[in-house]
């Protein structure tokens, strides 16, 4: 109720909060951005440059137009005493004013379908990423070498509650950024595996829907290393404004050092599944693990929300350990509890499962192993 | 022969006059332009600055949805077809709309679409969530338990429209005065007779869109599920084959009324009648035409990519014509401008900054950074709002001293512009640099770059809300207070219902007019 | 062929009208699907692709060009299954039957039926790659704790476009178990 006590004042004190906020925004934010971002591939700036040029166009019949309206409205007005004229035809001025924007149009669609046809040549590729859209979560795939991750969004839950201060990057960060060599053709193949998303990286001018099998492809060849960033662009339920996407274009020698780093901790992962763990090591890393995968339905308070995602107080945390390692490996057919068993390692399942049994007053005091989920992935 | 009207509730629950019937639509659809505006403005207070403030993101996503479906199917359709109730018999000289029963049918059993529809946001699990156009499988697989009442609210809406669409056609082409030829009908009628195609065309394929959407739910059919062979990209193409006539649908007939006011005030014909007419058939041919600019980024082969950029670049010359034409008739004439033509000026200046984003999302390539972005919304607001939505606030104006015999009180209505004018520049003009600037379209947070441009949007949008509490308080005051209207009520006003007395009896052209 | 209409126009031409809104609402549901699939085994729309091909001559193997196939595999929400082919990608010449195993593995307590979608890009290649033998071609069902190898053979046109190079083949795994309760059966006996 506070809080929309306060929205209300916010609404009232509108040109105030304007400048407030001005001030106390983050100075590395770029603010009052007008226009489209020129981008690092060569598809992004001769989109922009397409741009530019209709845009440009667009002004020109605008300026137009208007000025024949606004002539009109100053000269011809009944108060300056004049008299109306009669005429309502002239086939010239017709077939004029249709055959200038047929020619306009024309000189448009040239350099729009050569640029069709550039985006649309996606072969010689030397990189190829498999990208899948999931509710609400990316996972990237090199295809020839054996890595794969998810990327969550990174941004706490404190900073969306205005709890904390916003950070620079707010809602365009992510765990695990899609990590690619500059002055290579990288391939993305898109698709997803439950609902349509659409990925989407303006600095690449790279936006391509993800549906449920299909495969869609597009391609980059960006030439400056750096972060970009970009959203899902394609309404996906609840937490679509939640799914960022993070690109980070390294030189190549570093990201053939990246790569194989990432091919050493892939492996570190699977050995943990053999550790045994402490209480305490697993709930810490439970929690972690909760904060970034399950608090956007559960909540931080594991009270779920009413008649849509359960409540995690009581419930299956409270039952045996196999039903509740079964909810979250398997997932609940029909509803949006996904299958989490091949999304997260046998470690981090094993900490949620673990976090959960013991957070939020469940208190069962018990606790789940790795290998005990690596156990029941292969026998259940 | 002439009686008055029964007394009491019995009139309108019963009536089958066409007056009648246009007041009630028009009305109605009045009242869901509240309920819509409420929707939006909760949506513009949760995006008013970064952070989630006021609502949850599921019920922000039941906001945007609602908003879309009571505008679309709400306010801005039922509103066109009272308009029509109203004139098109004054217009044609015709005693009644053809089909009268049907026409009592046709308003009553909107109220009861629009009362299931907006019940679902009560319900367990809540409305409908996946925006109106309703993609598969967030629409089917994932939807909430709610989307079967859509589904029939959705069906009844359609009902509706056919049925006010085959009164209007055979309204036109059999209830005509004599002597009044097809090319000597104003150009409301028309539009509204073209219109009326375009609905008996696609309406019934949203039928059956919405129908293979409980199939899939219910029925374990799987025309949009990848599993049982079917496409979730089909039931795209089958939206928008119905989606893009449809947006033609709310804009024809406001070419019809602007066609109307811009002569009346600027004394002087409207230029080019008969080009007008022919623009508007090919762009309702046109519109079945182009569909998938709407699904660029789907992954489509590049010949239909190239196929939809030629064929909706070609929409903007009969466009343009209409522009023009416009442009001409205001040239050279003897121009007042009193409330209707402000906002039919207004009409045509912001229907083509609309049009131009509109050109500049055709371009395919270009179209894959505005595609869903915020531009987008920009854009269609802009051809709806002042579009649309201002063309029937022109005609509310323009005809309601006919309607109630009542002159309105001309100051408070050019003020009613002057905010409305401001409030919608503002909400929907820094959409463009927001969605350029990168901010995807129906997300109920983002990031502080965008900030700016959505809190002056916002306050746009409280301001735009905010003039329309006293267009309602306008209308009220010239229905009860104003001043007697003549018959003729403009200086310039050419045609039958201008004819009449102000009010217009309640039967009229029971006796054919004459038609010089 | 003359039906006869009423005398009164309006009737007449409301049911006409009326039959013209039948009409489109059955052209959108049999008739648009039907038509769309048509359309898009023609095209390779959606990169689709076509059922088992029958090869009409022995074809001679090219081997003055070099296909690369890549193979993708997505499980789609609540599969549980591991699935995946047994190599990424391999290198073929058009003409050459190759197959190409995928293996899967059914983790859960249950007994369950899966059904796999071809998808391939680019759209181009569609019609010029043809499988012989598929496992997508039914459903495939596998008990609790199962493992299987799914066989796939295929062929790479002649035809295909001098500019294609690499072709991507994409099967995203769908749990079809409660559509097909027989299959189950089958199972459990």
């Amino acid at each position: 109720m506070l809080k929309r006590a306060r929205g209300l004042w916010a609404w009232l004190l509108a040109p105030a909060v304007l400048i407030i906020s001005n001030q106390t925004m983050a100075e590395e934010v770029e603010r009052w951005k007008l226009n489209m971002v020129e981008g690092v591939t060569p598809i992004s700036r001769e989109v922009y440059g397409l741009h530019m040029l209709m845009f440009w166009w667009c002004v020109v019949i605008a300026v137009v137009v208007f000025t024949i309206m606004f002539y009109s409205m100053i000269m011809h007005r009944k108060s300056r005493g004049v008299k109306a004229s009669n005429f309502h035809e002239s086939t010239v001025l017709e077939i004029v004013w249709t055959a200038i924007p047929l020619i306009i149009l024309i000189a448009m669609a040239f350099p729009a379908t050569t640029s069709l046809i550039k985006l649309y040549d996606t072969s010689e590729a030397e990189l190829d990423v498999v990208i899948t859209g999931y509710q609400w979560r990316w996972r990237y795939e090199y295809l020839d070498e054996d890595v794969y991750f998810f990327s969550n969004m990174s941004t706490p839950r404190e900073q969306i509650e205005g709890l904390e201060a916003r950070g620079a990057n707010y809602l365009l960060e992510v765990d695990e950024p899609l990590v690619i060599p500059v002055d290579t053709k990288v391939r993305f193949l898109i698709t997803a595996a439950d609902v349509i998303h659409s990925w989407w990286v303006p600095a690449f001018g790279i936006k391509t829907d993800s549906i449920p099998g299909f495969i869609n492809e597009a391609w980059a060849i960006v030439d400056t290393p750096g972060t970009y960033r970009g959203q899902c662009a394609e309404l996906c339920g609840r937490d679509h404004g939640f799914m960022p996407i993070v690109v980070e274009a390294l030189p190549k020698d570093e990201y053939q050092q990246w790569l194989d780093q990432k091919r050493t901790d892939l492996a570190e992962i699977r050995q943990l599944t053999e550790q045994t763990f402490e209480f305490e090591e697993l709930y810490q890393r439970g929690q972690q693990v909760y904060t970034q995968w399950c608090v956007a339905c559960h909540r931080a308070d594991g009270a779920g929300v009413s008649g849509i995602f359960p409540a995690l107080i009581g419930g299956v945390s409270v039952g045996p350990v196999e039903g509740h390692m079964d909810v979250v490996v398997n997932g609940v057919p029909g509803t949006a509890m996904q299958a989490f068993g091949e999304q997260l390692s046998e470690v981090d399942i094993a900490a949620v499962i673990t976090y959960e049994r013991n957070a939020w007053g469940n208190n069962m005091g018990d606790m789940v192993q790795p290998i005990d989920i690596f156990n029941f992935k292969q026998n259940d | 022969m002439a009686h008055g009207p029964a007394k009491g509730l019995r009139r309108w629950l019963f009536t089958t006059n066409h007056k009648d019937i246009g007041s009630m639509y028009l009305w109605f659809s009045f009242a869901m332009f509240i309920v819509g505006g409420i929707f939006a403005l909760i949506v513009r207070a949760e995006l008013f600055e970064p952070g989630l403030q006021i609502v949850d993101p599921n019920f922000f996503n039941q906001m945007t949805t609602m908003h879309g479906l009571v505008m679309v199917f709400g306010a801005i359709m039922p509103a066109f077809v009272g308009l029509a109730n109203w004139m098109i018999p004054l217009m044609i000289g015709a005693p009644d709309m053809a089909l009268p029963r049907m026409n009592n049918w046709s308003f009553w059993i909107l109220p009861f679409a629009f009362l299931m529809l907006l019940s679902t946001l009560f319900m367990p699990g809540g409305g409908p969530n996946f925006g109106w156009t309703f993609y598969a499988p967030l629409s089917t697989k994932y939807a909430p338990e709610s989307v079967i009442f859509f589904i029939f609210a959705v069906h009844i809406m359609g009902a509706s429209s056919i049925m006010g669409a085959i009164n209007i056609i055979a309204t036109v082409l059999n209830m005509r005065a004599p002597g009044m030829t097809l090319m000597k009908m104003p150009l409301f009628v028309w539009t509204w007779l073209i219109t009326a195609y375009l609905l008996i065309v696609v309406m019934p394929v949203l039928a059956g869109a919405v129908t293979m959407v409980l199939m899939d739910t219910r029925f374990g059919t799987s025309f949009f599920d990848g599993a049982g062979g079917g496409d979730p990209v089909m039931f795209q193409h089958i939206f928008w084959f119905f989606g893009h006539p449809e947006v033609y649908i709310m804009i024809l007939p406001a070419f019809g009324i602007i066609s109307a006011i811009i002569p009346t005030f600027a004394r002087k014909p409207l230029f080019g009648y008969s080009s007008m007419v022919y623009a508007t058939a090919s762009i309702a041919f046109l519109s079945f035409t182009v569909w998938a600019h709407h699904m660029f980024t789907v992954g489509m082969p590049i010949a239909g990519e190239l196929f939809f950029m030629y064929a909706t670049m070609l929409i903007a010359v009969p466009t343009g014509v209409k522009v023009f034409n416009w442009a001409a008739t205001m040239f050279k004439g003897a121009m007042t401008f009193e409330t209707p033509m402000l906002f039919a000026i207004a009409f045509v200046m912001l229907f083509t900054i609309g049009g131009l984003s509109g050109l500049m999302l055709a371009i395919a390539p270009a179209d894959f950074q505005y595609h869903d972005t915020y531009f987008v919304v920009a854009h269609f607001h802009y051809v709806l709002v002042p579009g649309a939505l201002f063309s029937i606030i022109a005609a509310a104006y323009y005809w309601l001293p006919k309607w109630s015999g009542r002159m309105y009180n001309e100051v408070l209505g050019k003020t009613h512009f002057w905010v409305a004018f401001i409030g919608l520049n503002l909400t929907f003009f820094p959409m463009h640099f927001a969605g350029l600037a990168g901010m995807p379209r129906r997300i109920p947070d983002y990031h502080m770059m965008f900030a700016d441009w959505n809190m002056i949007s916002s306050i746009g949008a409280l301001i735009f809300g905010a003039s329309q509490i006293l267009f309602l308080y306008i209308v009220l005051d010239a229905i009860f207070r104003g001043k007697k209207a003549t018959g003729q009520v403009w200086e310039g006003a050419e045609g039958l219902e201008w004819t009449l007395p102000s009010p217009a009896p309640y039967h009229t052209f029971s006796k054919p007019p004459e038609i010089k | 062929m003359k039906v006869p209409m009423p005398s009164n126009p309006v009737t007449a031409l409301c049911l006409k009208l009326s039959a013209l809104v039948i009409g489109m609402f059955v052209f959108a549901i049999w008739i648009l699907p039907p038509m769309y699939d048509v359309f898009c085994d023609i095209t390779g729309l959606n990169g689709k692709t076509g059922g088992r091909y029958q090869a009409v001559d022995v074809p001679a193997v090219d081997t003055s060009r070099t296909i690369r196939v890549q193979f993708v595999s997505t499980n789609n929400d609540g599969m549980t299954w591991e699935f995946g082919p047994e190599v990424r990608s391999i290198t073929v010449h058009p003409g050459e039957q190759t197959r190409i195993d995928y293996a899967a593995f059914n983790p859960t307590g249950r007994d369950m039926v899966a059904q796999a979608i071809p998808s391939l890009t680019p759209a181009r290649a569609a019609n010029y790659f043809h499988k012989t033998e598929c496992f997508c071609f039914e459903q495939q069902p596998l008990g609790a704790g199962e493992r299987t190898q799914m066989p796939m053979l295929f062929i790479v046109d002649h035809d295909i476009p001098e500019s294609v190079h690499t072709i991507t083949l994409s099967y995203t795994l769908f749990d079809v178990t409660d559509r097909f309760p027989e299959l189950v059966a089958a199972m459990a006996d």
